[in-house]
């Protein structure tokens, strides 16, 4: 078998974020520390600690973690925005991270002119945008609006126009961060096709997001970050289950979602109760039955029929204002009508 | 080295195009765009010209219009050039959390944008030195070392300025005031003698700002300078630009966490 190198090598990452940052803003803070001997108190926090993986060609992990497990960071610090703090990140071949879509523009800019600049940022070059310059405006529908600024555009065409600039190159490696949710349906269908055509062929794809249903749809393999740590790396079919275990072993969000599907179907329950009680009060009302017998005739199930007897009473009464303000409009408009005939009648006498 | 060298190669044309939308848009929607390039200064140097030339029995002296003109140019240049590149990080901080980029592409874009805007203004010492009787001289040639050595100081304290600016929000304002400082040390709208009157030409000297205007003055209204002139901005120059790069290459992955 031929050694094919890895082209993504993460090896002993760790990511340390200070938590006081905010403090060190100001030179007079700064010189009053320094001056004080008051050394700023440092609360350290690691982003991520002590990750090490490969990928090769070929691969698509999701990364799955819950909030704060450092998904997004561990996409920046392949994506090399962040500078790890200590280990190392490896990339073989080309990049494209389409993280924060849209952010990066320049306002002032018109799309064609925002093309260029953001494509030379992420590392095309000039001839190369040339001729995937339509190519481009065609994908994010924009055609009429080539020549407008882009401040003037929705935050939709703006999302549109970055997913199109980041996707027209075919990379090496592949960055997704929760991006396959941009514009409206049809749009979203088209970048997830867009996105699995790019699947094709041997990239390396890292995605991030919170389901696994889709995770599963897109990926072949994926990690679990704990509060930093990786916790499983492997195929799919091992991590899934590993993951749904986790999420549900929370046992306080096992009893919110439950109580809230409780909630749910309680007032579903009593939505149709009441329905069901309508159609019992307008039995009665109409065909002249007592409750008992309308009751049957509508098979209400025996362990029910108590609350039906004691709820009743305000059924009936709900129901006949309705049928009591019909009956008055209709004995009011009688009763013009034959006020007019008696004027006309009396009209008539006169002449 | 030559990793630096290829990184830089790999993303000239993003260069190109930061240096290109930095003057796009500086101009953009204005009628006259880039020719107020050449109309800014020439109206400032009207009333600095009219002012100071009352205020110093210059009115007569028609060279003291080349004279101011020199100054001005040079020191909007390096006002305007730092001031941006004070900004630069953080103003482009959208694009330094997505994709990464060297760092100090977005200072030196900043102050390369401002060069060329710099360079077109220079046309406007045409007219002024016609109306002055002055014809340009074998001293001319003294404008290519006077404008290296400002481009060299510019970035330096450029690049110095936008990685303190990342840590230090008021390291802006400090500047305001020092540019200001640096303007009356750089003896732009008065004569010289005026100072050394007083024995404090040594001031001036301290000032590579000065010597480079200096230098300017000399190219074009043909007189010489002194080695210090020459010597003195230059190695200034090369001092802060290597102290620049080296301190954003220090603290360069520090900002992300500071945006």
């Amino acid at each position: 078998m031929a050694k094919v190198k890895p082209t993504v090598e993460v090896s002993n990452l760790g990511m340390k974020f200070n938590l006081s940052q905010e403090m060190h803003d100001s030179l007079k803070e700064f010189f009053i520390n320094l001056v004080t001997r008051k050394h700023m108190k440092v609360d350290e926090f690691w982003a991520l600690k002590d990750i090490s993986f490969k990928l090769y060609p070929g691969d698509r992990v999701g990364i799955l973690g819950l909030n704060g497990a450092g998904k997004s960071t561990i996409l920046k610090a392949i994506a090399g925005v962040y500078h790890p703090t200590e280990g190392s990140v490896t990339r073989r071949g080309s990049l494209a991270p389409l993280l924060e879509l849209g952010a990066g523009f320049e306002k002032e800019y018109t799309a064609r002119e925002n093309i260029y600049l953001y494509g030379s940022i992420l590392g095309y070059k000039k001839e190369f945008i040339d001729t995937k310059f339509d190519e481009i405006i065609s994908f994010a529908e924009l055609e009429k609006f080539v020549d407008v600024p882009i401040k003037n555009y929705s935050s939709g065409m703006r999302s549109r126009l970055g997913f199109a600039i980041c996707t027209a190159v075919n990379p090496d490696i592949l960055i997704l961060d929760e991006v396959l949710s941009v514009g409206d349906s049809k749009f979203r269908r088209k970048s997830e096709e867009k996105v699995k055509s790019m699947f094709e062929g041997d990239v390396t794809v890292l995605f991030v997001s919170h389901s696994l249903p889709q995770v599963k749809r897109i990926c072949n393999k994926a990690m679990i970050l704990d509060h930093g740590r990786l916790k499983a790396f492997g195929d799919i079919e091992e991590i899934a289950p590993i993951y749904e275990e986790m999420t549900a072993a929370d046992p306080e969000e096992i009893a919110a979602k439950a109580a809230k599907e409780k909630r749910k179907k309680a007032i579903r329950r009593r939505a149709a109760r009441k329905m069901r009680m309508k159609d019992v009060a307008r039995l009665m009302n109409n065909m002249g039955m007592d409750i008992e017998k309308a009751m049957e005739v509508l098979q209400i199930p025996d362990n029910v029929k108590d609350l039906y007897r004691e709820g009743m009473p305000e059924v009936l009464k709900e129901l006949k204002i309705d049928t009591d303000g019909s009956l008055e409009e209709e004995e009011e408009r009688q009763m013009d009508l034959a006020a007019a005939d008696m004027m006309n009648a009396s009209a008539g006498e006169e002449s | 080295m030559t990793k630096y060298i290829k990184g830089f190669l790999d993303y000239r044309f993003l260069l190109v195009e930061l240096v290109k939308r930095g003057i796009n848009l500086k101009y953009r929607r204005s009628y006259l765009g880039i020719i107020w390039s050449l109309i800014e200064p020439l109206m400032t140097t009207t009333v600095l010209v009219i002012v100071f030339g009352a205020l110093f029995n210059r009115l007569s002296d028609r060279t003291f219009a080349t004279y101011i003109m020199c100054g001005r140019l040079t020191f909007s240049f390096f006002s305007t050039g730092t001031k941006v590149a004070c900004h630069a990080i953080r103003s482009n901080a959208s694009m330094i959390k997505k994709v990464y980029v060297p760092k100090y592409f977005y200072p030196l874009s900043s102050i390369l944008y401002n060069f060329i805007i710099y360079l077109i203004s220079l046309l406007v010492l045409i007219p002024v030195m016609i109306y002055s009787h002055l014809m340009p001289t074998l001293r001319v040639w003294k404008v290519f070392p006077a404008m290296f050595t400002l481009l060299i100081v510019t970035i330096g304290v450029g690049v110095i300025l936008c990685v303190l600016d990342v840590f230090f929000r008021d390291v802006e304002y400090l500047w305001n005031v020092a540019t200001m400082i640096i303007m009356y040390l750089s003896a732009i709208f008065y004569p010289v003698e005026r100072l050394e009157k007083h024995g404090l030409s040594w001031l001036l000297n301290l000032n590579p700002l000065y010597c480079i205007i200096n230098l300017f003055r000399g190219a074009l209204m043909g007189y010489s300078n002194s080695l210090w002139e020459f010597a003195y901005p230059l190695v200034f120059g090369i001092f802060v630009f290597t102290f620049g790069f080296w301190l954003l290459k220090k603290k360069q992955d520090e900002f992300i966490l500071h945006l």
